[in-house]
């Protein structure tokens, strides 16, 4: 069939959003479940997992932009502030936006409240 | 060009637009390229129809024509790298005569994917689904053609890129799903049905749209109950579609309306997929409207209603589907059944909901209330209020009607 071309799977970023202040009062039994939920959902996902990682506090941030005459400003903090901020990731491997929808769905992050996992396609380059 | 081949070209773009693009897309694998090769395919028999006759299956002609346009384009492509396609499940490409309600079934269920925006699925289904010009979606939405244009094109950029499937959902989401579809075609319906803004009450493209829709949908998961509650609810209130606006071009309310006008035929075809739908558990929030419709409709007069009937089945549809529009039904038929005062303690809670708070029905329920207590002033009030909160020009006659009839009353002694 004509198909195949588009049988190699696409990649997906889910960023993983939330309040810190949340993240920050959550006790150790609640970070106990939190990380079962990650573990559940890396078993599901097992190889379509290219990477991930929980990410240290967006106080802890450096940002680096142009500082208009040809150089480079650092400023401490995030690029942008706001109430909620990026906490992890996973780089994931699906077929299509359903699965990558079916294995986020896993994520804990999902059902807290104050957070959400965004789903982004990544450029294929070639 | 004879007229003959015009309504021809026009019945078949009505029946098998859909058809028609879903099989190209199943061959290009991109909506855009398909919807080309579906408009190339409407305008050449509108050529050849004329010179040859109309064919005796204009649909299959259509299909093969669009499907062979689409091959061809694609070998031409085939030298490039091809551009984001659309994702294809892996069964095999059908002929044009076979699996063809499946590939609309897929059109339909990738237009109203969660992942795009409610505004997206609507504009996409119209236009792909339903063969609507972006000039007549831009028209039914109240914005720009450009504006139209750049949210179908941005919608249908997401499909590719972020690989939106073009299949139908596997049966654990099935239900899910179809929800979602539902809610698009019932949204088409009620735009159509009380068009939001300008001279006409009902916009009558979008209601048939809809109502097709739905009937496709119906034929193609002839078993799955909400479905069935939804086209009967559809058909229910289109069945009152002749006897809303009066010779004057008044609009006209249930009580007012000549129930001798309303087609039997579509009430006891919207009373049998009732029936149906609801030996089937739990009932949707669809099928309970629909039911609500059908005691309108079996009542020989207004006075007839069977109020504590509406009343109870508005307690079920809150319960399946609690949003403040159902609660100010609730109250309307609770001072139908129980007495206009009993309508406006009902209403009593609503008037501080931010949701109700630019409502215009919510005044003219009230007005209607305080109309019949004899409480002229206040009853004046609430018509104005309403009047302020509606662009339809046909309900803005009707309260005008009403704020009038009050004030003389008022003046009488």
């Amino acid at each position: 069939m004509y198909l195949d071309e588009r049988r190699d799977m696409a990649k997906y970023m889910l960023l993983i959003q939330g309040d810190p202040r949340q993240w920050d009062a959550m006790t150790p039994d609640q970070w106990t479940a939190h990380g079962a939920a990650h573990g559940a959902f890396s078993a599901e996902a097992g190889a379509r997992i290219l990477g991930g990682e929980q990410l240290e506090t967006a106080t802890t941030a450096t940002t680096l932009r142009a500082d208009g005459a040809g150089g480079v400003v650092t400023t401490d903090g995030p690029f942008l502030e706001t109430k909620e901020v990026l906490g992890g990731f996973y780089l994931l491997e699906a077929a299509d936006l359903d699965e990558a929808i079916k294995l986020a769905s896993l994520l804990p992050e999902v059902r807290a409240g104050h957070s959400g996992v965004e789903i982004r396609p990544v450029v294929e380059h070639g | 060009m004879t007229e003959d081949v015009v309504a021809a070209v026009a019945e078949a773009h009505r029946r098998d637009w859909s058809r028609v693009l879903a099989c190209a897309a199943q061959v290009t694998r991109d909506l855009d390229l398909a919807e080309e090769c579906t408009q190339d395919a409407y305008e050449q028999a509108l050529h050849t129809w004329a010179r040859d006759g109309v064919p005796d299956r204009p649909g299959a002609w259509l299909t093969s024509v669009a499907r062979n346009r689409a091959l061809d384009l694609r070998r031409r492509e085939e030298r490039f790298r091809r551009r984001m396609p659309l994702l294809v499940a892996e069964d095999p490409a059908p002929g044009p005569e076979d699996g063809l309600d499946d590939d609309r079934l897929r059109l339909i269920f990738t237009c109203c994917h969660p992942a795009l925006s409610g505004e997206a699925r609507i504009a996409l289904t119209l236009r792909l689904v339903c063969g609507l010009s972006t000039a007549e979606v831009a028209r039914a939405f109240l914005v720009s053609e450009p504006t139209m244009a750049a949210r179908i094109t941005r919608a249908k950029k997401k499909i590719a890129t972020a690989r939106i499937p073009y299949r139908v959902p596997a049966a654990d989401d099935l239900a899910e799903r179809v929800g979602a579809v539902l809610d698009v075609v019932h949204l088409i319906f009620t735009t159509g049905h009380t068009a939001p803004a300008g001279p006409r009450l009902i916009r009558r493209d979008l209601v048939d749209s809809a109502i097709d829709l739905a009937r496709t949908l119906h034929l193609l998961m002839p078993t799955d109950a909400a479905v069935s509650g939804l086209l009967a609810l559809l058909l229910l209130i289109d069945a009152r579609s002749g006897s809303r606006v009066s010779a004057d071009g008044r609009m006209l309310l249930l009580p007012e309306q000549d129930r001798t006008r309303w087609d039997g035929g579509l009430i006891a075809e919207g009373v049998a997929l009732l029936t149906d739908a609801l030996r089937r558990r739990p009932p949707t929030r669809y099928a309970v409207e629909a039911a609500i419709a059908a005691v309108h409709a079996e009542a020989a007069t207004w006075a007839d209603t069977d109020w504590a009937e509406i009343a109870a089945l508005y307690d079920v549809l809150r319960g399946l589907w609690p949003s403040p529009v159902v609660e100010l039904n609730r109250a309307v038929a609770i001072g139908l059944r129980d007495g206009p005062a009993a309508g406006l303690d009902a209403l009593a809670p609503l008037l501080d909901d931010p949701a109700l708070a630019t409502y215009g029905y919510l005044s003219a329920a009230r007005a209607d209330f305080l109309r019949r207590l004899g409480r002229w002033d206040e009853a004046i009030d609430a018509y104005e209020e309403a009047l302020a909160l509606t662009d339809s020009e046909k309900e803005r006659s009707f309260l005008l009607g009403r704020l009038a009839d009050t004030r003389d009353s008022r003046s009488r002694p």
